[in-house]
């Protein structure tokens, strides 16, 4: 059995937030300035990724969706090979045939990014019913989105997992849109987690702008998961600060909500709480912020300098 | 050999499929309210009945084949797989690709199809064609009880998503099966009877048409070789032009909707291949652009029967002898 995830430092959660917003936010400028493809970011959402990924043991398996990079690169992702994958260079993960839109990492334990909307929770309990079948204590965590919740698979894949007793946490990251349509248009209830108890199983909300009380409430799901089998619908609450996918000039979106959230940004309200505190010098910021910037820098000119594929790559890993 | 149907043998394929490797399991609408021989030996762990849900049934086999687990899905009716495509095609089917070769997905998905019980469009489509040109799947349709067997052997033993289509037709039609072990390989077409003057392709129940018609056919002095594909995807191209480069002749038959069905396939890749070898146009023999009807009469009509393969081979032959006096 692998040992519990050691809780990381309040400073060590914002750094890997930090390291997120950063890399999603060079990733669309590197797109404006036509160095690489669009990416869907996961800007606004770093609280959730990081929360609950850093509640997961290093064995435990992840599926996750097109808005990636944060779970990835909250699992330990190495960002040069992760931004080489999305410039489609030979030294991403996937060898430059995933793109940003579907990398998956086996030395990180991460099967899938699903781009179409709910296959992540399709694969999901067949992956946890590997685990069930070998015996393991490891768990499945499938993130998806509000959008993936209103696909007709979601149902199949939470009533499956609780008919099966399949380890998999769901951590739907409610950012309240839906590509280009906001989620108050597509269903009637707030709350995507109370739909737990149509399948038998438990569910909860949480603050996902707040990444300690993510990390809390998934380190309790995830226990919960461990100890019973059983899977669990985590629902973080959050907000996608950036359009669908670069460029989007984000003129659908209310400025109104738009300003109230960007007020509650997850990073910004952790760095000023932890300053306050004292938990974090000013000093102590900054060096985060250099660090960050240091590898990132290092990070995208990797991918930048590394070979595109080699053209035979077109027609390899087709079949096994 | 013994004797036994299509049905049975699918049963002792997945008995000794699963006796063998302790990471094949099966999962479905019913398989193990149907086959109790395997809940009882297997235990309900590696024979599961699943919700009506035929996406998750396809995703979950995904899932579990890319981390380690060999599983055989039954999704009842071909039909039913549109509920699965996304499963099948974009996930069993691309992400071995889209992952670098990181993961595979040695899983495989059964469905029934075809005429034979008056079922009607929403059980009976032969939609073969779809999966084939699904890069990264594999496509097998067998005719005969020991292919059955055989073919699903080697198709779970293959390390790629199969589609295994079972025509309906041919399920409990009892034939004969090979003692002890029976692996049939992919992607190798079985000729089924020898000829010389004209080569009829097919695969499942218009087989046993083609059979029927080169019988006629012999009658007349026309020797057709008959050969089933077995394997639509890969599908084995070598075995075809060798027989069109003896015969220069080809009627391809299939069930399938003549548009874009996979005979359209095996002609273009003749007409590339072997044209300098051909004595008579291609002629191509299928179902019609048409769902298929429940009325016995009329899903009968839907297939391609031997007299008219028969005629098929006739006109090739006459309109090659046109070609040769022109």
């Amino acid at each position: 059995m692998s040992k519990d995830p050691t809780r990381p430092s309040p400073a060590e959660l914002l750094e890997k937030m930090q390291l997120i917003r950063s890399f999603e936010e060079r990733s669309a400028a590197s797109f404006a300035e036509g160095r690489s493809p669009g990416t869907c970011t996961c800007v606004g959402q770093e609280a959730s990724a990081v929360g609950v990924v850093a509640a997961l043991r290093e064995d435990d398996l992840i599926l996750t969706n097109h808005r990636s990079a944060g779970h990835l690169l909250a699992r330990g992702a190495d960002p040069g090979r992760l931004m080489a994958e999305v410039m489609g260079r030979a030294t991403g993960y996937c060898g430059g045939k995933s793109g940003t839109l579907h990398v998956s990492a086996k030395e990180l334990g991460v099967i899938l990014t699903s781009t179409i909307v709910g296959g992540e929770l399709s694969l999901a309990p067949g992956v946890a019913l590997s685990v069930s079948m070998k015996g393991g204590d490891e768990i499945v965590t499938c993130f998806f989105g509000d959008g993936a919740a209103c696909e007709g698979v979601f149902h199949e894949a939470l009533n499956l997992a609780a008919v099966w007793k399949l380890p998999v946490l769901f951590v739907c990251e409610n950012n309240e849109w839906q590509a280009f349509v906001h989620r108050r248009e597509t269903m009637l209830t707030d709350d995507i987690a109370s739909r737990a108890s149509a399948y038998g199983i438990e569910g909860r909300t949480v603050d996902g702008n707040d990444v300690e009380a993510v990390l809390a409430a998934a380190t309790e799901a995830a226990a919960r998961v461990r100890a019973t089998r059983m899977p669990f619908l985590l629902e973080t609450k959050t907000y996608r600060l950036r359009g669908h996918f670069e460029p989007d000039d984000q003129g659908y979106v209310d400025k109104a909500e738009l300003a109230s959230w960007k007020a509650r940004d997850p990073i910004a309200a952790l760095r000023a709480k932890l300053l306050e505190s004292g938990a974090l010098t000013a000093d102590a910021a900054t060096a985060i912020e250099r660090r960050v910037a240091e590898r990132l820098d290092a990070a995208f000119s990797f991918a930048a300098d590394s070979p595109w594929p080699s053209l035979d790559e077109l027609t390899t890993h087709v079949y096994a | 050999m013994k004797t036994m149907t299509p049905y049975d043998a699918i049963g002792e394929a997945l008995a000794e499929e699963m006796r063998r490797d302790a990471t094949v399991l099966a999962f479905g609408e019913g398989i193990a309210t149907k086959r109790h021989d395997l809940v009882a030996e297997f235990g309900a762990a590696r024979i599961r009945n699943t919700p009506l849900a035929e996406g998750i049934i396809a995703g979950t086999a995904a899932g579990a084949a890319a981390t380690g687990l060999r599983p055989v899905v039954d999704l009842l009716f071909a039909p039913f797989l549109t509920f699965a495509m996304d499963e099948l095609v974009n996930s069993a089917g691309k992400l071995r690709f889209l992952s670098g070769g990181q993961f595979s997905f040695p899983m495989v998905a059964l469905a029934m199809t075809g005429a034979g019980w008056g079922v009607g469009a929403q059980h009976n489509h032969n939609v073969e064609a779809w999966f084939a040109h699904s890069p990264g799947l594999k496509v097998v349709m067998p005719s005969t009880a020991a292919d059955f067997k055989g073919l699903l052997k080697s198709s779970i033993r293959d390390d790629n998503p199969v589609a295994f289509f079972l025509d309906v037709a041919l399920l409990h039609a009892p034939g004969e099966v090979p003692e002890g072990e029976h692996l049939v390989p992919l992607g190798k077409a079985a000729i089924r009877r020898p000829g010389s003057d004209v080569t009829l392709v097919s695969y499942a129940k218009t087989v046993l048409g083609c059979l029927a018609a080169a019988e006629t056919l012999a009658a007349d002095g026309i020797s057709a070789e008959v050969i089933d594909l077995r394997t639509i995807k890969p599908w084995d191209e070598e075995a075809v032009l060798a027989s069109v480069r003896k015969t220069g002749r080809l009627v391809v038959v299939h069930e399938a909707s003549r548009t874009a069905g996979f005979g359209a396939e095996i002609a273009a890749t003749v007409a590339e291949k072997a044209f300098d070898a051909l004595k008579a146009p291609v002629v191509r023999l299928a179902g019609p652009d048409a769902p298929a009807a429940s009325s016995w009469v009329l899903e009968q009509a839907f297939v391609p029967q031997a007299d008219a393969i028969a005629a098929a081979a006739r006109s090739a032959m006459a309109r090659s002898m046109v070609l040769a006096t022109a």
